[in-house]
């Protein structure tokens, strides 16, 4: 690798870890607008024209708070419980394609950070490290509620995981490839895939609700419940990271969905515009950004609307509905595949 | 028993693979190795700003475990439900499987359809499992 | 180069965290330890050019099978090791034991041949598409087998856990 190309790397790393904090601190922003516009009434509007500065003044405020760590739990643990959910949850997005290339001089930037060939794999693997986060931060509260939380909120987890990690296979098995690049461009061709997968997009955008704890899987950490969940002996930045890292899941989950699933940043007649190479990237990604919101408007919408699930609930419909439909899904998309002679 | 040399030749994409196979990709990794640094460092100075910056008064009843004011009574790590035990094994038996179709289906189309009925078999085989375990009420009143 | 310090630092990591597994008395820390040798067992994967072995390593050992060890911990009262004492005698035969398994291991590592393998050939093998075309043509019948093995398991844990869903269920 080249030092232009490394020192462009870093700059890019460091603008995708600032783009993911900047819209999970904006989201917070629009989730209470959102919800304030659902229910009738107006929603921040003190910090700042339209409340825009409210983000930051919460930030602000969870900084100065006081940090206290309860009696008989384990210092070192009950703070790595926060800090290791934040650290996975900006991890992942470093192999969303955020655009195509753009061209300076004679060298091609790409705009994702890396293109590794096992994406999706990557992917679900910074998933399923992500419980140790939750797990952790529960135990080491030394609480009977945040223990129980804890325990709830890793089975919801890994339990979605698996339905998760069978929808992608029929995905896989159309594509051929596990390179996220691969997978945007493949859509530039055709229909984007969510015209060939319908079930196993339902599939996988009900797995994102459960695995980013987000109703109506909520669960874990809803107040009426388990007081607070796992993070009930939580104050000031630690609590900030957990809530944090819950919304960049929730960005980088609806970014995933549109890549795959939605065609990522190419939209219909893109070539035929005739735009010039470098402001074509650029509408690209503003049409990525769009529909990265426009899923992040389905996350709150549903959350602003549906009830809650039961636990029982919720686990029967991980492994008793989700996992059968995903194998029937693999099932008919093999055999579709068979009789309409892609095979072979 | 072939290794990776000659099965290459045995398949269609012989080219592709070549190319892809033949060159290193270690350097795809070093940008996760930057964005894990980065990410490491925000967390840490985080906690550090808001350790030194925040008010400390120690008060013996504020740190103790909160019980929505109840008194807590014995440790908690008191032991729990075995139903979550369970979910947790059968999650690594299907992990597996899926990981395991993950290979077939990258070359899903150069196994054809003799790939399509070794995988189904093994599917089948896990959905048996699956029935087994639905039927005997294992995953009942979760 | 680069490759060589990556090395040596995860090699370094993995023996640090494994002693640390063994010796640290608190087990939650235990499995944090295995999991940080779990990742620097990944990294060497990667060195290697076995890029799917490595994400599978995270997914399926750091992932799945190490939340299944931290449940029976946060399950079992285990917050605080409560070492019995042992008598003098199991001790003096626990380390001539062990220092007779390190003889013997260190006698077959040195008269066995070196298998001499060359750091700067990338092996073919460890992309996902060489992989899966190896496992499913000349690998079916072990493959096979594995899922009878899974089958055997799903049976053996609902069997092991009946009994106590029974009583909770009565």
């Amino acid at each position: 690798m080249t030092d232009t190309m490394l020192i462009y790397k870093v700059i890019l790393c460091v603008l995708v870890f600032a783009v993911s904090l900047g819209a999970a601190a904006y989201m917070t922003w629009g989730e209470r607008k959102l919800a304030a516009w659902l229910q009738d009434r107006v929603g921040p509007n003190r910090a700042g024209p339209l409340g825009l500065l409210q983000p930051i003044a919460d930030g602000i405020k969870m900084i100065f708070k006081e940090e206290m760590i309860p009696t008989h739990s384990n210092r070192w643990l009950f703070i790595l419980g926060p800090s290791f959910f934040m650290l996975c949850a900006c991890m992942t997005g470093v192999v969303i394609p955020w655009g195509a290339g753009w061209q300076m001089g004679d060298t091609l930037f790409p705009m994702q950070v890396t293109d590794i060939n096992i994406g999706l794999l990557y992917l679900l693997s910074v998933v399923s490290i992500g419980v140790y986060g939750v797990m952790i931060g529960g135990w080491a509260s030394n609480n009977k509620f945040a223990l129980l939380g804890a325990l709830r909120a890793s089975s919801q987890m890994i339990s979605y995981e698996v339905a998760m990690g069978l929808a992608l296979i029929a995905l896989v098995m159309m594509t051929g490839t596990l390179s996220l690049k691969e997978i945007v461009a493949q859509q530039d061709a055709g229909f984007a895939n969510v015209v060939y997968q319908p079930l196993g997009f339902i599939i996988f955008l009900i797995c994102a609700f459960a695995e980013t704890n987000r109703a109506p899987f909520d669960l874990p950490e809803c107040e009426s419940e388990l007081v607070g969940g796992y993070h009930t002996e939580y104050s000031s930045m630690k609590l900030g990271f957990y809530l944090f890292a819950e919304y960049i899941n929730m960005f980088i989950s609806s970014a995933i969905m549109a890549s795959l699933y939605f065609g990522g940043y190419n939209f219909p007649f893109q070539h035929e515009l005739g735009l010039d190479g470098n402001l074509l990237t650029a509408v690209q990604t503003a049409v990525f950004f769009g529909k990265i919101f426009l899923f992040i408007f389905l996350f709150m919408w549903v959350r602003w609307t549906l009830p809650r699930f039961r636990y029982d609930q919720l686990m029967n419909l991980g492994w008793k509905v989700l996992l059968p439909l995903a194998i029937a899904n693999i099932i008919i998309t093999g055999f579709v595949m068979l009789f309409t002679g892609k095979l072979g | 028993m072939l290794f990776g040399a000659d099965l290459l030749n045995l398949t269609r994409f012989k080219h592709v693979y070549e190319f892809m196979s033949n060159t290193s990709h270690l350097w795809d990794y070093f940008p996760i190795v930057i964005m894990a640094l980065i990410a490491l460092g925000f967390v840490v100075t985080t906690m550090v700003l808001t350790h030194a910056l925040g008010p400390k008064r120690h008060v013996k009843v504020k740190e103790e475990a909160f019980e929505c004011g109840i008194e807590s009574k014995g440790n908690a790590r008191t032991p729990f439900s075995i139903k979550y035990f369970l979910v947790a094994i059968l999650f690594v038996l299907f992990d597996v499987e899926v990981i395991f179709m993950y290979p077939w289906a990258v070359n899903f189309k150069e196994l054809g359809v003799f790939g399509l009925w070794e995988m189904f078999t093994f599917m089948g085989l896990m959905i048996v499992g699956l029935v087994y375990i639905i039927r005997k009420g294992a995953l009942n009143w979760d | 180069m680069l490759t060589e310090y990556a090395f040596w630092l995860l090699s370094f990591i993995a023996v640090f965290s494994g002693i640390a597994t063994i010796i640290s008395k608190n087990p939650v820390y235990s499995v944090l330890y295995l999991i940080l040798t779990f990742f620097s067992i990944a990294g060497h994967y990667f060195l290697m050019n076995a890029q799917f072995l490595a994400a599978v390593h995270i997914i399926v050992y750091a992932g799945a099978i190490m939340v299944l060890f931290l449940y029976v911990i946060m399950m079992l009262n285990l917050n605080q090791l409560e070492v019995e004492k042992r008598s003098n005698i199991l001790k003096m035969l626990a380390v001539a034991s062990a220092g007779l398994l390190l003889v013997i291991l260190s006698g077959a590592a040195h008269t066995a041949d070196a298998l001499h393998v060359n750091p700067n050939k990338v092996s073919p093998a460890g992309m996902v598409e060489d992989l899966g075309i190896a496992l499913y043509r000349n690998y079916l019948l072990p493959f096979e087998l594995a899922s009878i093995l899974f089958l055997a398991a799903m049976v053996g844990a609902v069997y092991l856990s009946k009994k106590n869903l029974n009583e909770t269920q009565a």
